[in-house]
């Protein structure tokens, strides 16, 4: 493993496959009554966030907290970055502290590349702009492997908002990595152009993307990055591209449902789906905590230096 | 380089130690054993075996990984990290008598740490130690309460323990630096 967690790309796939092994490792210390191990005592974690995140921060800091790191949230609507300090000048007062390790989420593509160049302290990217999420796709893998035990070879449908999805790229570098058939679909406004390019299928029938799916993983429409109108209206996307118990249908019969989250219900997916007995959705908020901690071992666990 | 425990003294061994256990927990009822990974695991389960046929009863049997728990875990020279491999105690240690089984008894920091990880799953109303080699050089005070073979070494050697279910046979093996 390098020094920082930036992306997908920047991982091997054995690097890949000793992260989610470490996963399964420490799935277990959440089932403990004493949920804590003594692993990263000692250590420094700032989560550092410039978007506003429920799951993913809440996520790392339990995860921090079971190693027994000492864990701080800086969170911007609250920090001088109001006052106009850009991103490098809080990245070089943080590490002034010594800090271990930066969680970073941030809405510019490439923020934690910059960061990983000027920090001492490991980098771990929660979110960077459009580009990537790397944790999520880790958790999304963690997960399809726990229920299909493999990856290869399976049909994983990607359907929603592909344009401004970071989870979108992560997972497309990760699961065609692994082996497996990645179709990706939704509206051809949302269509990222040339992602044929990463070894994906596309189509913008969501029916054709999800027949004999053995996954499928919905995404988010996030309105706040879309500057223009990309479809009519909220419920004519829900009609054509929404996750509905009819299109589910034509997937595999064990067939499992993903979100990243948080969801927007009767946009992206219809309720009865997202509770419905194909869900894993909550499943993959449990898993978040676990590759996360093996996230943290294998950057921070060790000795220091590189 | 010589082997001071063959399979058949291996076996005979376990077999003794299964007994003394018997004989010092009057009521088997609330032993459990925790076999410390890698070795220790199959170690267990061959006296959880051994104590069956002792007195037909079965002693809850679980694995115990204290890679978290390593005191030398930051003091590593530039390398991986010890790969994590899973906790699995799948019974309450609340009121039990635990028998935590390793293959080798060194410097006893291995011992310390699994002493750490098995408090956090509850409050165990004794723990035992079993280990089939003491091979000397304590650095903690501790010190085991079952032992296959009393080794004297040196630092500089290594003690090897051969388990037929990981490494096709089963013996112990001193080897010098």
């Amino acid at each position: 493993m390098k020094k920082d967690l930036l992306g997908i790309a920047d991982l091997t796939r054995e690097d890949i496959y000793l992260i989610l092994d470490t996963a399964e490792a420490m799935r277990e210390i959440g089932l403990r009554p004493i949920k804590k191990v003594p692993t990263l005592r000692g250590k420094t974690v700032v989560n550092l966030f410039y978007e506003p995140s429920t799951r993913t921060r809440t996520s790392f800091e339990i995860a921090e907290k079971r190693l027994s790191a000492d864990t701080l949230n800086i969170a911007v609507a609250a920090s001088s970055v109001l006052k106009g300090e850009t991103l490098v000048d809080t990245a070089l007062n943080i590490e002034a502290m010594a800090p271990d390790v930066i969680v970073l989420r941030h809405a510019s593509s490439g923020a934690c590349h910059l960061l990983s160049r000027i920090c001492r302290s490991r980098v771990i990217n929660a979110g960077d702009g459009m580009h990537e999420h790397p944790t999520q796709a880790l958790l999304d893998a963690f997960t399809i492997r726990e229920h299909k035990k493999r990856i290869e070879h399976l049909k994983v449908a990607i359907v929603g908002d592909l344009l401004h999805s970071r989870v979108l790229r992560s997972n497309v570098l990760l699961l065609t990595g692994l082996g497996a058939d990645v179709w990706v679909s939704g509206p051809a406004t949302l269509m990222p152009a040339g992602i044929e390019r990463f070894g994906v299928r596309t189509s913008t029938s969501v029916d054709e993307a999800v027949a004999d799916a053995d996954v499928i993983m919905m995404l988010r429409i996030q309105q706040e990055r879309m500057h223009g109108v990309f479809f009519p209206s909220l419920r004519e996307y829900f009609n054509t591209f929404g996750m509905t118990a009819a299109r589910i249908a034509r997937a595999k019969p064990d067939v499992i449902i993903m979100h990243p989250g948080p969801m927007n219900r009767g946009v992206e997916i219809a309720s009865d789906v997202a509770d419905g007995p194909f869900s894993v959705i909550l499943e993959q908020v449990a898993n978040g905590v676990a590759v996360r901690m093996a996230v943290l071992y294998l950057l921070a666990g060790g000795a220091e230096g590189d | 380089m010589p082997v001071v425990m063959d399979a058949d003294r291996m076996g005979r061994s376990l077999a003794r130690i299964a007994h003394e256990i018997v004989e010092r927990n009057r009521g088997v009822e609330e032993l459990a054993l925790v076999g410390i990974r890698t070795r220790g695991v199959p170690l267990a389960r061959r006296l959880a075996r051994a104590v069956k046929d002792i007195n037909d009863h079965d002693v809850p049997t679980g694995a115990l990984d204290i890679t978290l728990y390593r005191d030398d875990l930051m003091r590593h020279a530039v390398g991986p990290q010890p790969l994590i491999r899973r906790t699995e105690i799948p019974f309450s240690i609340d009121d039990k008598r635990i028998l935590l089984v390793d293959d080798v008894l060194y410097t006893g920091r291995t011992i310390r740490a699994a002493l750490d990880a098995l408090i956090d799953f509850g409050r165990p109303k004794a723990i035992q130690l079993v280990v089939l080699v003491d091979r000397g050089h304590r650095e903690l005070p501790i010190k085991a309460d079952y032992v296959g073979k009393n080794v004297p070494t040196s630092r500089l050697q290594s003690v090897q323990v051969r388990l037929a279910e990981i490494d096709g046979r089963d013996e112990v093996e001193i080897q010098d630096a």
